[in-house]
């Protein structure tokens, strides 16, 4: 393991990181497995600040909070002073001043977080903002994938699925070439423009040339609404073309792996016994998501006191 | 006695009357009266008050196309007089305002009060253009002759498109018979969709929803087959892609009656400049690629855009706080356009002197059919900027605008305007 390097309070994206900052928060993620830590957050409250559904990553990142013995403030838009009109930096200052040292953040807004961040005293975390980045879910998809593979060095990852929309595509691209891995962009082109090759991707439309050879697929879900916005003109069409099926699979090195950030719609994106298979690993993505954010968390504290 | 002034001793150019040579102005009632060499020294002239412009540029004042006042409805953002006031800074004496205030210029007696507004408020010339349809709805055409009987000096639903074609023909038709300009926002609001910057790899990597080249230069063409098809004089605001630069410039040569102007910050910058999800940087049509960039300069430079226009579009802090996506679209621009354009298109040897007044006061004189404006030939209104073309300086706010979104701010520019003259009159000196 090599030494921990890490100075930062927030974690607002992966692309602004460097490898060893990467390797560090995934040491200290695996570290957790065997070697529960301490209250580290013992005394620190948590705040969630969510203005889009979801509940994988707000109750993992709860989990990861109340194992560091943090303290939990829910906080939901509905009822609050968002709906009031507050502006974000106001509601971020309040709570700050109310003794919040961390606020983990979803926000429909892209980049929302970048100029808020550095007026505050507390550490930021970003759990998907917009169409820009989710780091925690391409960092637990790492962990995942380095469980397995030791390093991604040549490795070859295809994310298959919306791309244009999604932010958990952005982080893993960010966050894989640093590593040394190749990345492998596939959907049809309204929901996977070739443009994306300038960001460093291979973006290669037809499934069966993307999967060949492959060491593993990270399958996005489809959003049920991109039907209505024309990107797709059926959901049964997508499949058609882009659904990972087993035949589709096999393709790949025998190996393989397949992710799914979930939540999944079963026979659209992804075929069921494809998503209950052998090579699926979608569950351990979720329990390594609570270890990644507890890793995240804790960096983060330590990162502030540097501050 | 007439009220005399002579600005002394610059280097007077003016394309008009196919000068560029050190010269005295001399300025009687508002009008230039004689343009010659040692005026100041003759015995006639003992007293007069003097501008001393030795080292200095002296241009027909700066006629600004594409402006947007504010005033009624948004006079927190701007009204005539600060927007004319940071025009004069600026060295612009003319701005054509556009009609997409609250309520929307769309009717004789919404003209006849900003044009009363504008002779009590404003610093400089101030020309108004009327709606082309009734709320700039896109639905009927405006009463053409009306409007122009009260004094608009051009037809726009500028800040929308005119998206239908069938109407667009009508309007264009209509205004031929009358002689009036129409100048078009081209954009295909089915293609730009809600976006917010350039589609392309700056947009992708923020996670930004992108407009693409496509959505104006489809406009653009179609505009164009409409301008071929009446024969009406057609105008594209603010062109921002190389492929509506070729489609013009095309057009152009086949003796088409289409012209078009191109805002500083198009050709100035690009989209992957773009700080983060600053704001001050998010205007319509949006920065593009840098080959787009390119294709403005080379359209500036060998005429198929004719004028330099900023779009001056003020919008306050609270509303441009929004974020990247919400926040409104606009960028002021009236205070940096000729130092930005000195600094990008001659100190980089874009343009030759003569072409840069061209495009910044001559071009826009003539397709707004103002005789006596954009020129310093004996006659003409004594609206004249004395510019230092090295003096180097960095716009920051507090601006005479009374908006700040700029994304000039903190740049390092090079020539700015010494002294401006609106009808004889000094509307700005350093």
């Amino acid at each position: 393991m090599a030494p921990r390097d890490w100075e930062k309070k927030d974690l607002l994206g992966l692309e602004g990181l460097s490898a060893s900052e990467i390797e560090s928060v995934l040491d200290l993620a695996a570290s957790f497995k065997t070697a529960p830590p301490a209250d580290l957050l013992e005394g620190r409250t948590v705040a969630f600040i969510f203005t889009e559904a979801s509940t994988r990553t707000r109750s993992s990142f709860e989990m990861a909070a109340k194992r560091l013995g943090a303290d939990v403030l829910s906080f939901s838009p509905v009822g609050s002073s968002l709906s009031k009109g507050e502006t974000l930096l106001d509601t971020f200052l309040n709570l700050q001043a109310v003794g919040v040292t961390h606020f983990v953040v979803r926000h429909e807004r892209s980049g929302v977080l970048e100029d808020l961040a550095p007026l505050l005293k507390a550490s930021v975390i970003n759990a998907g903002d917009g169409w820009h980045e989710h780091p925690t879910q391409a960092l637990l998809d790492l962990l995942t994938l380095r469980e397995r593979w030791g390093s991604f060095k040549g490795k070859k990852l295809v994310i298959l699925g919306d791309i244009r929309h999604s932010r958990v595509a952005r982080s893993n691209l960010f966050a894989l070439k640093k590593l040394g891995a190749k990345v492998v962009f596939c959907g049809p082109t309204p929901l996977c423009p070739d443009e994306f090759s300038a960001l460093g991707a291979t973006v290669e439309h037809n499934v069966e040339k993307a999967l060949k050879g492959a060491d593993a697929v990270n399958v996005l879900r489809l959003q049920i609404e991109r039907m209505d916005q024309g990107f797709v003109p059926s959901l049964a069409d997508y499949a058609l073309t882009h659904q990972l099926t087993p035949e589709r699979v096999e393709l790949m090195k025998p190996e393989a792996l397949v992710l799914h950030p979930g939540p999944i719609n079963r026979g659209v994106e992804i075929a069921s016994e494809v998503a209950d298979g052998p090579r699926s690993v979608i569950l351990e993505q979720v329990a390594n998501g609570v270890l990644t954010r507890m890793a995240v968390l804790a960096l983060c504290e330590e990162g502030r006191s540097l501050a | 006695m007439p009220e005399q002034l002579i600005v002394a001793g610059g280097l007077v150019i003016d394309p008009a009357s196919r000068l560029e040579a050190v010269r005295d102005v001399l300025i009687e009632d508002g009008k230039i009266s004689a343009v010659g060499m040692g005026l100041s020294r003759k015995p006639a002239f003992k007293g007069v008050p003097a501008i001393d412009a030795k080292g200095k540029w002296v241009l027909p004042g700066l006629v600004d196309m594409h402006v947007h006042l504010r005033e009624p409805g948004r006079e927190g953002d701007e009204t005539i007089a600060s927007g004319t006031k940071a025009a004069a800074r600026g060295g612009v004496t003319t701005v054509l305002a556009m009609a997409n205030t609250e309520p929307v210029c769309d009717s004789p007696s919404q003209l006849a009060f900003l044009r009363a507004k504008a002779r009590t408020d404003a610093a400089i010339t101030v020309l108004f253009a009327g709606a082309v349809t009734l709320g700039q709805k896109g639905e009927k055409l405006t009463e053409f002759a009306k409007l122009r009987a009260a004094g608009a000096a051009a037809l726009s639903d500028d800040g929308r498109p005119v998206m239908n074609a069938g109407l667009l023909r009508r309007a264009l038709e209509y205004a031929k018979d009358l002689e009036m300009l129409v100048i078009d926002h081209c954009e295909d609001l089915t293609l730009s969709n809600g976006a917010c910057v350039h589609e392309g790899p700056s947009a992708l990597r923020k996670g930004l929803k992108g407009a693409p080249w496509a959505a104006e230069t489809v406009q653009v063409t179609r505009d164009i087959a409409l301008a071929e098809l009446t024969g009406a004089r057609l105008h594209v605001a603010h062109v921002s892609t190389a492929a509506s630069v070729q489609a013009i410039r095309a057009a152009k040569k086949r003796g088409i009656r289409v012209s078009a102007e191109a805002a500083p910050h198009h050709f100035a910058l690009a989209d992957r400049d773009i700080p983060g999800y600053d704001t001050a940087w998010k205007m319509n049509p949006p920065l593009r690629g840098v080959d787009d960039r390119q294709a403005l300069l080379s359209g500036l430079a060998d005429g198929t855009l004719d004028a330099i226009a900023t779009d001056h579009a003020p919008h306050g802090c609270s509303a441009k706080s929004l974020g990247m996506d919400l926040a409104p679209f606009g960028v002021i621009g009236l205070e940096t356009c000729l130092a930005v354009s000195i600094s990008d298109l001659f100190h980089k040897k874009i343009l030759t002197r003569r072409k840069l007044v061209e495009r910044l006061s001559t071009g826009p004189a003539a397709l707004l059919g103002l005789k006596n404006k954009g020129s310093l030939a004996v006659g003409a209104d004594a609206d004249l900027v004395v510019v230092d073309p090295d003096a180097s300086w960095t716009p920051e706010p507090p601006f005479l605008s009374k908006s700040r979104n700029t994304p000039f701010a903190g740049r390092k520019l090079k020539g700015r305007a010494v002294t401006t003259l609106s009808a004889g009159r000094v509307v700005h000196a350093l």
